[in-house]
């Protein structure tokens, strides 16, 4: 194994250009799995650890870049104010130490089914900001997830950033799984209340191959909510949480029946709009 | 008068003495069996069966040969002697050769120069296997064709008491319930690991076990050594409660090392420990409890079912002990419990603590719920008025003639104060849900739950062990007075190395206490298990403590002068009581003591979620003498988390026998957030056979928990939740 | 405003040819080298040889600083915790070629031999070590939690600690001696 330690995001994009089939180690919380169980590795790994302009959080006009490289732990600590829900999904994730390690870049890359920024990024509309050698591009999360492990990132192109539109009104993140903390999700669920476009853009995880944005749940909110007071007639939040539930197909495992997949994520999109509606 | 004898030692017995193996532990320098390390050593790893049920067609190891740095493979035909092995019967192979019984059963063992390198080739033996249809259903295990020589029935018990077959009055009120505990893992942290030597006629082997000399006869006979050149040392174990009692790596790791003429030191990932090791045995219960409208026990009925696995590991005592204490620590007038131990093609369950009474636990006391509501009684006044007493009869005619305070410990926990409500602003992560923020004040309901539960000490039914123990006191190089314990009882965590120095202070009033290393040089101690060394090695040591004495004609206490004529010795074996095995209607003397706890618990629930978050857990304990309270508190607060983590997550899960969750990841273990606080009332009621009236807390804290876990939730959501772990859908949605 | 390395990445309209020589790869790992590991103050010689071992395994089998503990290799259960430039990591997570540069604390760093810190003096007063082997994990957490948020409060202290898996106490006692530690109990 060839290990390249880069120090900018040039001196990766040019170790990828060289060997375009390297792997990317970030936090090391998914490869790491990998050796210790004793897959072989890859002839070349390039680490990502030591680019420190990876882990910024950059102002834009419309919002922030957040950088790939950013922590779980940083996201907690730096977004608290700017993107709540986004927080909170980072502050949720597994253990301290792996909060300390793991990083939104790898997230994003690894693209697990239950990834807890994923359906977060899904209800903000974020876009993906790839480089590589010849240029970057902004890709629409909802296109760059594609299926567990299966992202719109080609051969030499790095994830830099999340670009994320800062949002006027409330935002949530919920989870359930099967105890307190480490919890690997059963179901996630990412709101957020555009009080501005007066829009309501939901994003339900671990309930599919990628997240889903629930339409026929968004609109009705949307149409239902009077955005002047915001405030709802009872049942909106109810019947919110049903159309979500109607609109995924969740599949049985180990840990939960699909029933109870979408039976969680009806009181997870109703509680998360019920939470919205009175802060 | 001469010179004054020493200060009386500070860390004698009731006292919170440390852990004289702690600095080392807390500064990363003890030596756990996965440290050791020695020049030239070869590693291990174990070829292991991916199928449930299967032949074996072929085993070709030359694959694994080629590679650079292999060793040696060996398989069945390698191993010398009986080629068998099992706890209680020798019922299970060293290395399968023919047929395959479980998911993970070894085929073949590699040794290489490293441990990568010998886990790399044992992936590239080729073994070609047929598979075949499992049998995972154990109620199918009776009808089914026979999985082994020995057959697919590990114990039938009955046990008839009073007369259970006349029929009952009118006007009594009866309530029937089925019931289902899933399979646990004792998931202990330090993976199973040993280093074996060989030498010229046998092998010494360091390892982690709960039992040395179970260990070294079962390797003898296996491999066809002479007992006595078998030295089995204890290497730092990371836990064990019942994972070890059977062996793991010890025969390929001694297979190796013969074979090859070097050192082989072998240990084991936690995927692999999942595979390794017995698990508690997955129960069905199905019961009718009768009772008088004022709530007098008549009659508890009752069918067990143990899903035993492949091989029979301790099976039948399992059974014994789930039988024998089905019906609770309750007086009944008849009782009637039928059990099975079965084989199916399932992984190999055995001990694991608590040992059969946690499955009945959760039985009985789900029963008495359900009869006290159908007599509208309070559960705790049912309970009081049925509660065994001294001088009353257990099911299997025993007569209770030590301590059972069962009231006293029901009362206390009933008193201790209840938690605080919730407050209106909670602190999120204190919520059910916890990190994952989907529960706020309002969606939470609170419950209150109750359960006693009993076991026995020690082992059972004419299985009468002993320890043995030998204390040397001499006067060291700077002239103070030392004594050196050596006995092979083995320290899993629970703290035995620090009751020894305790016992040595108290009987001899010597200050420094030292502790050889465990091993098979000195007569057997029995197993760590059973909650029984501190009685039967505790008993060992105050025995060879009074024999010293005596040689040295001194009274309750040694000094310099005793030892004038140079240094004591003292060896002793000390035996409890005899029991009796139990007639063919189960009834017999079969048990030496009993132990009782009863736990009250507090649960805050989101029933619309089913998650759940255990506000406190309030306990009475039956101690006889708290020893070390600070150790008593440990081992209470340990064994309430592991009856926790049954009760709401833990589960060894698998597909057609194969197991499909062996990792942290998605086997569950309680993490600081999910725990409780505990508060404890110790009721201390000498027994009065115990060595220091004292008896041992290691496994009656785990039993009663769990129950009232579930009956809290019950409490909280009207669900009747009949299984445990209890899963979010269960209470969510209702029961499949 | 476009962060500068997208700027820089726009303009660069080829690729640079395939060069394995650090300078111009930032840091190319000789396959076959030994490199260095600062660990408990120390710089210390790593065989190499394009090993992909995690740190875990350079500390235990190499460094023969076997405290930190393989109980799952899996990042699940935090027997494995050190500190890398200060702050709780899995060590099986850690690819150890690539803490090169870091500081690396494990347990047998924290005191000199035959001393103890406060938090492991109040970890054996009040009871919270049994088997042992969560216990280094635990030190270690608890001093980065204790260094980071001395004042944490109690869910904060356990929210800290639920990387750790401990199979035998029931962490009980674990939070009370962190928590006397807090209140500067002797």
């Amino acid at each position: 194994m060839v290990l390249a330690r880069p120090r900018t995001v040039d001196q990766v994009l040019e170790a990828m250009a060289a060997t375009p089939d390297a792997l990317l180690l970030g936090g090391g919380t998914d490869l790491m799995f990998g050796v210790n169980a004793g897959h072989p590795l890859p002839e070349r790994v390039v680490a990502l650890r030591r680019v420190d302009e990876l882990a910024e959080v950059a102002a834009t006009g419309q919002g922030h870049d957040l950088g790939a490289g950013l922590t779980w732990r940083a996201l907690e600590v730096r977004l608290a104010q700017a993107h709540p829900a986004l927080a909170a999904a980072a502050r949720s994730v597994g253990s301290p130490q792996v909060r300390n390690a793991g990083t939104l870049g790898g997230n994003l890359g690894t693209a697990s089914v239950t990834g807890s920024t994923l359906p977060v990024l899904a209800a903000l509309d974020a876009k993906v900001v790839l480089a590589s050698a010849t240029g970057s591009r902004a890709v629409p999360i909802a296109e760059f997830l594609r299926g567990p492990g299966d992202v719109d990132r080609r051969p030499g192109e790095l994830i830099v950033a999340v670009r994320v539109a800062r949002v006027r009104g409330p935002q949530q993140f919920l989870k359930v799984g099967l105890r307190a903390s480490v919890i690997t999700a059963v179901v996630q669920c990412g709101l957020v209340l555009d009080l501005d476009r007066r829009e309501v853009r939901c994003g339900l995880g671990a309930v599919g191959p990628a997240p889903v944005r629930p339409a026929a749940a968004e609109g009705f909110a949307a149409e239902a909510i009077d955005w002047h007071r915001l405030r709802a007639e009872p049942g909106v939040a109810r019947r919110f949480g049903e159309l979500a539930a109607e609109s995924v197909d969740p599949p049985a495992d180990l840990h939960a029946p699909a029933a109870y997949r979408r039976h969680a994520v009806r009181v997870l999109a109703e509680r998360a709009l019920t939470r919205s509606l009175a802060a | 008068m001469s010179a004054p004898t020493l200060a009386r030692p500070r860390h004698t017995l009731g006292t919170d003495a440390p852990r004289p193996d702690g600095e080392a532990k807390v500064s990363g320098r003890f030596a756990y069996s996965s440290d050791l390390r020695v020049d030239g050593m070869l590693w291990g790893a174990t070829v292991r069966s991916p199928y449930a049920s299967a032949r074996i067609l072929a085993i070709d190891p030359g694959p694994a040969l080629a590679l650079p740095g292999v060793v040696a493979v060996v398989t069945a035909q390698d191993v010398g002697g009986s080629g068998r092995h099992g706890l209680s019967r020798p019922d299970q192979p060293v290395l399968a050769a023919d047929v395959v019984r479980h998911h993970g059963e070894p085929i073949a063992a590699v040794a290489a120069t490293s441990l990568a390198l010998a886990r790399r080739a044992a992936t590239l033996v080729a073994v070609t296997y047929a598979s075949v249809d499992p049998l995972v259903d154990p109620d199918a295990a009776l009808a089914a064709p026979p999985l082994h020589p020995d057959g697919n029935v590990y114990r039938h018990l009955v046990v008839r008491h009073g007369a259970p077959e006349d029929p009952l009055p009118a006007g009594l009120v009866s309530v029937e319930g089925s019931y289902e505990v899933g399979m646990q893992d004792s998931a202990f942290l330090g993976p199973e690991s040993g280093l074996a030597t060989p030498t010229e006629h046998g092998v010494d082997l360091a390892v982690s076990t709960q039992f040395l000399h179970s260990d070294r006869d079962q390797i003898a006979a296996a491999l066809g050594l002479d007992r006595a050149h078998v030295r089995l040392t204890l290497a730092g174990v990371g836990g064990a409660f019942g994972g070890r009692e059977d062996l793991s790596l010890h025969l390929a790791a001694c297979l190796l090392a013969r074979r090859t003429g070097r050192p082989v030191g072998m240990r084991y990932d936690r995927a692999e420990s999942f595979l390794g090791h017995v698990h508690r045995h997955p129960a069905r219960l199905w019961y009718r409890h009768t009772a008088t409208p004022e709530g007098d026990l008549v009659r508890v009925e009752a069918r067990v079912l143990l899903d035993g696995g492949a091989y029979a590991s301790t099976s039948a005592a399992v059974l014994g002990n789930a039988v024998c204490f089905a019906a609770g620590p309750y007086r009944v007038c008849s009782a009637r419990i039928e059990g099975w131990a079965v084989r199916t093609n399932n992984p190999p369950c055995g001990a694991m603590r608590g040992f059969g009474c946690v499955q009945t636990c959760f039985g009985h006391e789900s029963q008495m719920d359900a009869l006290a509501a159908a007599l509208d009684m309070d559960p705790l006044a049912l309970r009081l008025r049925n509660a065994l007493e001294p001088g009353d009869r257990l099911i299997t005619g025993q007569r209770i003639t030590g301590a059972a305070p069962v009231r006293a410990c029901l009362t206390a926990a009933a008193a201790l104060p209840l938690p605080p409500p919730l407050p209106a602003d909670p602190d999120p992560l204190t919520l059910p849900g916890g990190a994952g923020l989907s529960a706020q004040a309002a969606d939470v309901r609170r419950g209150v739950g109750l359960a006693v539960g009993f076991k026995n000490l020690m082992f059972s039914e004419g299985f009468d062990d002993y320890s043995t123990a030998s204390v040397r006191v001499e006067i060291d190089t700077d002239g103070e007075l030392v004594a050196t314990v050596h006995c092979a009882a083995a320290e899993v965590g629970q703290g035995f190395v620090t009751l020894a120095g305790q016992i040595v202070r108290s009987e001899l009033g010597i200050e420094r206490v030292a502790l050889r290393a465990a091993d098979t040089a000195i007569g057997e101690a029995g197993s760590s298990s059973a909650s029984r060394q501190t009685w039967m090695s505790g008993g060992a040591i105050a025995s060879a403590c009074a024999a010293v004495r005596e040689r040295a004609g001194a009274g309750p206490h040694l000094d310099a002068r005793h030892l004038r004529d140079g240094p004591i010795e003292e060896t002793r074996v000390f035996r409890h009581a005899p029991t009796q095995a139990l007639d063919d209607d189960g009834q017999g003397d079969a048990h030496v003591s009993f132990v009782f706890a009863a736990t009250r618990v507090v649960v805050d629930v989101d029933p619309e979620l089913g998650s759940v978050n255990v506000v406190q857990v309030a306990t009475g304990q039956d101690v006889g003498r708290a020893l070390n309270p600070l150790s008593v508190t440990g081992q209470i607060e340990g064994g309430i988390a592991q009856g926790l983590g049954l009760a709401l997550f833990e589960e060894l899960r698998t597909e057609g026998g194969v197991v499909v969750n062996a990792s942290l990841r998605d086997y569950l273990l309680p993490t600081t957030l999910d725990v409780a606080e505990v508060v404890t009332a110790l009721v201390e009621q000498p027994e009065p056979d115990a060595p220091f009236g004292a008896k041992g807390v290691g496994e009656i804290p785990t039993i009663p928990i769990t129950p009232a876990i579930v009956a809290a939730i019950r409490d909280a959501t009207g669900r009747a939740l009949r299984r445990v772990p209890v899963r979010p859908a269960d209470i969510a949605l209702g029961e499949a | 405003m476009t962060p500068a390395h997208l700027a820089r990445v726009a303009a660069a309209a080829t690729p640079t040819p395939a060069a394995d020589t650090p300078a111009a790869a930032g840091g190319i790992q000789d396959p076959a080298g030994p490199y260095a590991l600062r660990v408990n103050g120390e710089v210390r010689q790593v065989r190499g040889a394009g090993a992909a071992d995690s740190l875990l395994r350079v500390l235990r089998d190499e460094l023969g600083l076997t405290g930190a503990k393989d109980a799952c290799e899996q990042g699940r259960c935090g027997s494995c915790s050190v500190l890398l430039d200060g702050t709780l990591v899995a060590s099986c997570l850690v690819l150890a070629a690539d803490a090169q540069d870091a500081e690396v604390m494990t347990v047998e760093g924290l005191a000199a031999a035959g001393e103890r810190t406060r938090v492991q003096q109040a970890f054996l007063d009040h009871g919270a070590v049994q088997c042992g082997f969560c216990t280094p994990g635990f030190v270690v957490a608890a001093t980065a939690l204790l260094t980071e948020a001395p004042d944490a409060t109690e869910v904060e202290v356990r929210e800290a600690l639920s990387g750790n898996i401990c199979r035998c106490t029931g962490y009980g006692r674990i939070v009370a001696a962190v928590r006397a530690v807090q209140a500067g109990d002797p």
